[in-house]
């Protein structure tokens, strides 16, 4: 009965290829959504990971609290102790120092004169130390328009739209005016060593990069640092890790009555990163059941007109002794062939589409000059093992579920009118 | 004669509702069939022919009285006895010819058996010799499309027949044929009345059916007004 069915299927072009190409339709926006959004969220969280929240994060209570304002004065003490602490206790993670601070950028004239001056976000890192992953964890190589990495303390890396506002380039002296973290004035002056792009708006925009060794000297910082990022060994944010992390070291650090004792904070409870990561969790759950919703209101309807053709061909069966539920058997039956041949369809090509779109990505940077939101400027798409069946099942489902409904009027058939109805 | 009754039918009633009040389609109808009778329902529309041919093939029920199919009731068949009863018992030929026009010739007769979990060589050898009773071997692989109208109601016959079933109910077979290829069809089914003992039992008004029957019951208004047997019946 079953390759009489198939036979049947694979014939009839009407009874087949139009709900293979609505499942595979539907599946493949699925598996390629999916994936698009996935490696979209995926990057957006991991981009944030790796510039500003670290998987996890330490920092002193008080400045958490005023983090937008990177107030050096509360920023964290003894680093280098705590550090050590924190090496020793979760040696699967890798952890580092950075120092964030705000100023005022000036260009001199030749004579020393300013010629130009502008505010400037400083960040400092360990770009000098032999080893240092820093530079390849914030794609720094990879982001130099101009010029090259610091190679000795006293130089600055720029952006590159800073460089072509203020018209300076390789080589040339900036002076950064800004405070220590005593509250005394501070000023330093550095050398180009290169320009930066990162193709994101909220990462150009206004950026300095210098060691975070030069930082520590010129802001009065020594064995001090605006927080301690941690990142696991192996680059995935790991939530329940990262939970297990902070809840251990909160319980041994923190100190209710003092603000500056350390505290960590996790990846999803900083710029409500954890809505997104949520919302990245709950997209394909969203998909799949608007997917089953549409696709199954869409099959049903299929499935009623094939139903209205077929009128003659159930009439025929019934005389010929078959049960009711038997026909809407094997309409559920064929409904599975159906389902299953879209299904593989729709999850190869959506496949096919994440791998392009993984592959080459789409190159958003024209438009992203005023995005103030750390997103990856190339939108790319993240292939997963959940995307083999995310689509996959739901095709299926959906056909059976649409094909049910719509199977369910053979059982509304009445045997007593086959013959005037088979008439005609 | 009583012995061999396979339909017995005794004080039929059927009505349906129409509005507030109801259309009496049988009307205290009695009547039996004798097992390989070749007999003709005939009569005016409305005269309840095919109220009466859904019944015996069990696709409908009494409102009154009792008819037995196979020694069988047919008011106290369950759907699937009566889906059953169908499968295997009765065969069906419908005025246009209802073939399922995906499948081939070989696949619409192979059709009915499909149903009785027959093996597949059981059901070739089935097939081949209902395709031969009609003169069907050649076109084994035609879709219907390809088929002249006296070749489908051939194949038809093939399809309600391939199950050898005991009864085979006929709704004006040959409406849509031409003289010629409803004698031909005729002919065939009369042949396999002789061969096989296959009770047929037709509903018509076409004279070229009435011909071929041994026994013709003229009905009116849901009543028998005559059940006369035919003593030279066309062969």
């Amino acid at each position: 009965m079953i390759k009489f069915i198939f036979k049947g299927v694979i014939r009839d072009k009407s009874r087949s290829l139009i709900p293979v190409i609505i499942v595979s339709a539907g599946v493949f926006l699925t598996v390629f959504l999916s994936s698009y959004f996935a490696g979209v969220f995926g990057d957006m969280i991991d981009l944030s990971a790796r510039f500003t929240t670290g998987h996890v994060k330490v920092v002193t209570k008080a400045y958490a609290e005023n983090e937008d304002q990177m107030p050096l004065d509360l920023a964290l003490l003894e680093v280098g102790s705590l550090k050590t602490q924190l090496n020793a206790a979760y040696p699967d993670m890798e952890w580092v120092e950075r120092i964030h601070f705000g100023g005022l950028l000036d260009v001199p004239d030749e004579n020393g004169e300013t010629r130009a001056q502008g505010p400037a976000i400083g960040t400092a890192i360990d770009l000098l130390s032999p080893g240092s992953t820093e530079i390849a964890r914030m794609s720094i190589q990879e982001s130099i328009a101009k010029g090259s990495i610091p190679s000795k303390p006293g130089e600055a890396l720029i952006s590159e739209g800073f460089a072509q506002k203020f018209a300076v380039s390789v080589g040339d002296e900036i002076t950064i005016f800004g405070s220590t973290m005593n509250g005394s004035m501070m000023f330093k002056t550095f050398i180009i060593s290169g320009t930066l792009n990162f193709g994101n708006a909220f990462l150009d925009r206004g950026a300095v990069f210098i060691d975070l060794r030069d930082a520590q000297l010129a802001l009065d910082m020594e064995d001090a640092s605006s927080e301690i990022l941690g990142y696991f060994n192996d680059g995935v944010y790991n939530d329940a890790k990262a939970l297990q992390v902070m809840e251990s070291f909160n319980s041994g650090h923190n100190v209710p009555e003092d603000e500056f004792s350390p505290q960590m904070m996790r990846l999803v409870d900083q710029n409500e990163l954890g809505q997104y990561l949520s919302l990245a969790e709950h997209m394909s759950s969203i998909f799949i059941l608007v997917f089953v919703m549409a696709m199954s209101i869409v099959l049903w309807n299929t499935g009623l007109l094939g139903g209205l053709r077929r009128y003659s061909e159930y009439g025929i069966r019934l005389a010929l002794g078959e049960e009711k539920k038997h026909i809407f058997f094997t309409t559920l039956l064929e409904a599975a062939i159906i389902g299953i041949i879209g299904s593989v369809f729709g999850t190869l090509l959506g496949l096919a589409g994440a791998y392009y779109l993984q592959t080459y990505g789409l190159n958003l940077t024209g438009m992203m000059d005023n995005v103030g939101m750390m997103m990856p400027a190339i939108l790319r798409s993240k292939i997963t093992p959940e995307l083999f069946y995310i689509g996959f099942f739901p095709g299926v489902i959906a056909t059976e579920f649409g094909n049910a409904l719509a199977g369910y009027a053979i059982y509304k058939r009445k045997t007593s009118r086959l013959f005037k109805e088979l008439e005609v | 004669m009583e012995n061999h009754s396979i339909i017995k039918i005794e004080n039929l009633v059927k009505s349906f509702p129409v509005g507030k009040g109801e259309f009496i389609a049988l009307d205290n109808l009695s009547l039996g069939f004798q097992k390989g009778e070749f007999a003709g329902l005939v009569g005016p529309s409305g005269s309840g022919k095919t109220t009466l041919l859904n019944i015996i093939g069990s696709l409908d029920t009494p409102s009154q009285g009792k008819v037995m199919v196979l020694d069988k009731s047919v008011s106290e068949l369950t759907n699937r006895q009566s889906a059953q009863l169908r499968n295997k018992h009765i065969g069906f030929i419908f005025q246009t010819f209802n073939l399922l026009p995906v499948y081939n010739v070989f696949e619409n007769v192979e059709f009915a058996l499909l149903l009785q979990k027959m093996s597949a060589t059981e059901r070739r050898k089935a097939v081949m010799d209902a395709l031969e009773w009609v003169g069907l071997t050649e076109k084994v692989k035609s879709r219907p499309s390809m088929l002249s109208g006296g070749e489908c109601q051939r194949v038809a016959i093939a399809r309600s027949m391939v199950k050898r079933p005991e009864i085979v109910l006929a709704d004006e077979p040959t409406a849509n044929l031409d003289s010629r290829n409803s004698h031909n069809i005729l002919q065939t089914m009369k042949n396999l009345n002789r061969e096989l003992k296959t009770t047929f039992i037709f509903a018509t008004h076409d004279e070229k059916v009435m011909q071929y029957l041994d026994r013709i019951i003229s009905l009116e208004d849901g009543k028998v007004l005559k059940d006369e047997i035919v003593t030279d019946p066309k062969n």
